[in-house]
């Protein structure tokens, strides 16, 4: 007993320590215009941004207008997202899933190591992955055939019906076996683990602060000895478990993770963005680039509406490690970050 | 005691029926402005409507921009002249429910939208430069907005049912938020709160407001708020600390600050959506007066047929002689010429 009082009072005061107390500044600039939208084309809220290998950027945006039809048997509800894509010079190339009955609400876009695009829709509570031509390859969860309204508040402990279908689902990743895992999500609080067909494996978690458990699921991400990172940003940490969804650390320092992104290659890095609350500029908002044991290397920007400020980042792309892209949801915007 | 109570219903059924509200100006004895209205003077494209004509504003080559509310909220650009343009924003998340559209010192356009609670500033080409504000997230299904109370004072970022927007010569932004929040916000260039008056609850007291559905800032860097529930307009300085008020120009629904060295206001007595017999006979002039409350004139009456006004909700003077209004109810945006009030005698107060 006598033993575990140090300990005890170290892991308390590491818990008490608040987000970004003396980590060192990263310098860093933005990329002005880094993305060029064609005349009558415009972002909304940005869900997600991710790179494939040539770095062309796809864009996952809540924009065009979500509508309910009235005069029916049962109110549907349709569009409200769309998906674009913009070669490594921030040029557009085109926009994919044009009209999809799975775009509602952007949550995600993820690029997988074969270059498929995956997309992850809140309020329709899917799961899609487009091939490299944009043709639909599978897909995970389905959309409720008609919307509440007002909209079903989310219900019971988090674990999620025991199956596959999603609720408010926020992100994607996958081990090198191509094991595909979902954070699931803002609804549920749970990580959702299917084989590389889209079998249902298991999930694990449920609402609650202990480990093991989550406020929401935020981002997810794995590293390349198949760990799972699930950002828990309602009880202001990242949990890693292993690839079973046994509960093996927590990262408490990094404030109210909502974006997580790891890097590739020898000594991989991983970043966590404090984002700040859809309502309030004046707190929050800064990166971490941390390594996977959880030590700091630094952190860079605040939230706010300038370059270089961030509002309400909700996904990063660090396919390099000192070029990055951020989506915001307060600005309505793609920035490029070079690090320095 | 009987008549307290019938009195206080039918003062409660007044405060419930807003749209109906209609108040005869008080002041006296002043003088008409002759004036005309330039015939069809915006030149749509065939097949493009406009609906409900709520904002509209001028740059600074003369350019007209119309925000309105057709089958979707849409902006659009005309030259000096009212030829079409273009659209801007078609598309756009932060168009849904138009209220206003002003433009900035630097040309950029600035658009209200009472639907998605967004205001939102392009650049001249049309560009997103900056967001205030949320649009209500879809994913957590139809919400109604609460008639009022809409927001916590602490929500700093986030506007209910917001109606227009101003800039000092510094650069700061002032947002009158507006039909569920009563309250005037203030922020640096930069978008960062600085300030607030009034508050989520209604009042009359100086520096409360109900409904605030009109904002300017004039050279001095004053905000006039056009208290529209309260039929007063409200002067408040740039901390927006309120300096004044003014009562007898009927019910407040707009006001605009004319460009230049010697600045007027036009206040608009706009008639009522919902008229009961004999409503046009005291409502749908505007006044023009001197920053200092001197009023200079009036022109115009309600009315559905051209020059008459039909619910004028917003106007543009950057040129206090040429007057373009957009009106709600005749989805119809006019230009007015106004003979120069320098040869008009005396005033009124």
């Amino acid at each position: 007993m006598k033993h575990m009082m140090p300990a005890l009072l170290a892991a308390t005061l590491i818990a008490g320590i608040p987000a970004g107390a003396q980590v060192a500044e990263i310098r860093f600039d933005s990329v002005p215009n880094a993305l060029q939208l064609p005349a009558g084309l415009y972002l909304g809220e940005v869900g997600g941004v991710a790179t494939n290998s040539r770095g062309d950027i796809f864009v996952y945006t809540r924009t065009g207008h979500p509508t309910v039809t009235i005069g029916t048997a049962r109110p549907f509800a349709h569009g409200g997202s769309r998906l674009f894509q913009f070669d490594r010079s921030g040029k557009f190339v085109r926009e994919i899933g044009k009209d999809s009955y799975g775009f509602m609400f952007a949550a995600e876009v993820r690029v997988d190591p074969n270059d498929n695009l995956w997309v992850v829709d809140q309020m329709t509570n899917m799961v899609i992955k487009f091939d490299r031509q944009g043709r639909v390859a599978m897909l995970l969860g389905r959309k409720a055939e008609s919307v509440p309204v007002p909209a079903r508040p989310a219900t019971g402990d988090g674990s999620g019906q025991p199956t596959d279908l999603f609720t408010r689902p926020t992100d994607v990743a996958w081990d090198a076996a191509g094991n595909i895992f979902v954070a699931d999500g803002l609804g549920n609080a749970r990580v959702a683990k299917f084989d590389k067909d889209g079998k249902f494996v298991k999930s694990w978690g449920k609402k609650g602060t202990a480990n093991g458990e989550f406020a929401d699921v935020r981002s997810i991400a794995v590293d390349a000895q198949g760990n799972v990172y699930a950002a828990d940003g309602g009880n202001k940490r990242v949990q890693v478990f292993d690839n079973d969804g046994n509960f093996k650390t927590a990262f408490t320092n990094v404030g109210n993770a909502q974006a997580l992104c790891i890097t590739k290659g020898a000594d991989p890095i991983l970043y966590v963005s404090n984002s700040n609350p859809p309502n309030d500029i004046d707190r929050d908002g800064e990166i971490y680039k941390m390594h996977l044991d959880g030590t700091m290397t630094g952190k860079f920007g605040r939230a706010g509406k300038l370059l270089k400020e961030f509002g309400t980042v909700n996904a990063i792309d660090c396919r390099e490690e000192n070029t990055l892209y951020v989506a915001e949801v307060g600005n309505l915007r793609v920035q490029k970050l070079v690090l320095h | 005691m009987k008549r307290t109570l019938t009195l206080s219903i039918a003062l409660a059924v007044l405060a419930a029926a807003p749209s109906f509200a209609q108040k005869k100006a008080t002041i006296e004895n002043v003088p008409d402005i002759p004036f005309s209205s330039v015939p069809n003077f915006l030149k749509l494209p065939a097949g493009e409507y406009l609906g409900e004509s709520v904002a509209v504003a001028t740059n600074s080559k003369g350019h007209v921009f119309v925000y309105h509310r057709s089958a979707n909220t849409r902006l659009f650009e005309f030259d000096k002249a009212g030829e079409f343009i273009k659209e801007i924003g078609s598309g756009y998340y932060g168009f849904e429910f138009a209220h206003s559209v002003r433009v900035d010192k630097d040309d950029n356009i600035w658009t209200v939208d009472e639907g998605t609670n967004m205001v939102t500033k392009f650049s001249p080409d049309g560009k997103v430069l900056m967001v205030l504000g949320r649009r209500p997230p879809a994913v957590l299904g139809v919400q109604n907005a609460p008639p009022t109370g809409g927001n916590a004072p602490a929500q700093k970022y986030i506007f209910c049912r917001p109606t227009d927007v101003g800039w000092d010569l510094q650069g700061n932004i002032f947002v009158s938020d507006g039909y569920c929040n009563n309250r005037v916000v203030k922020y640096d260039k930069d978008g960062r709160f600085l300030a607030q008056a009034g508050s989520e609850k209604a009042g009359s007291a100086l520096g409360e407001f109900n409904l605030p559905h009109g904002l300017q800032v004039d050279g001095q860097g004053n905000v006039w708020v056009a208290d529209r529930s309260n039929f007063r307009y409200q002067v408040l300085d740039n901390n927006l600390k309120p300096i004044r008020e003014i009562t007898n120009l009927g019910v407040g629904w707009t006001a605009c600050i004319s460009a230049g060295p010697h600045q007027y206001a036009f206040l608009s007595n706009s008639n009522p959506n919902g008229n009961i017999p004999g409503s046009w006979d005291i409502t749908g002039e505007i006044y023009k007066t001197e920053l200092d409350g001197t009023v200079l004139g009036k022109f115009g009456h309600a009315g559905k047929q051209v020059p008459g006004f039909q619910v004028v909700h917003m106007m543009d003077c950057r040129n206090p002689n040429e007057i373009i209004a957009g009106e709600i109810e005749s989805w119809r945006v006019q230009k007015l010429i106004l003979q120069s009030t320098t040869s008009t005698a005396g005033g009124a107060r």
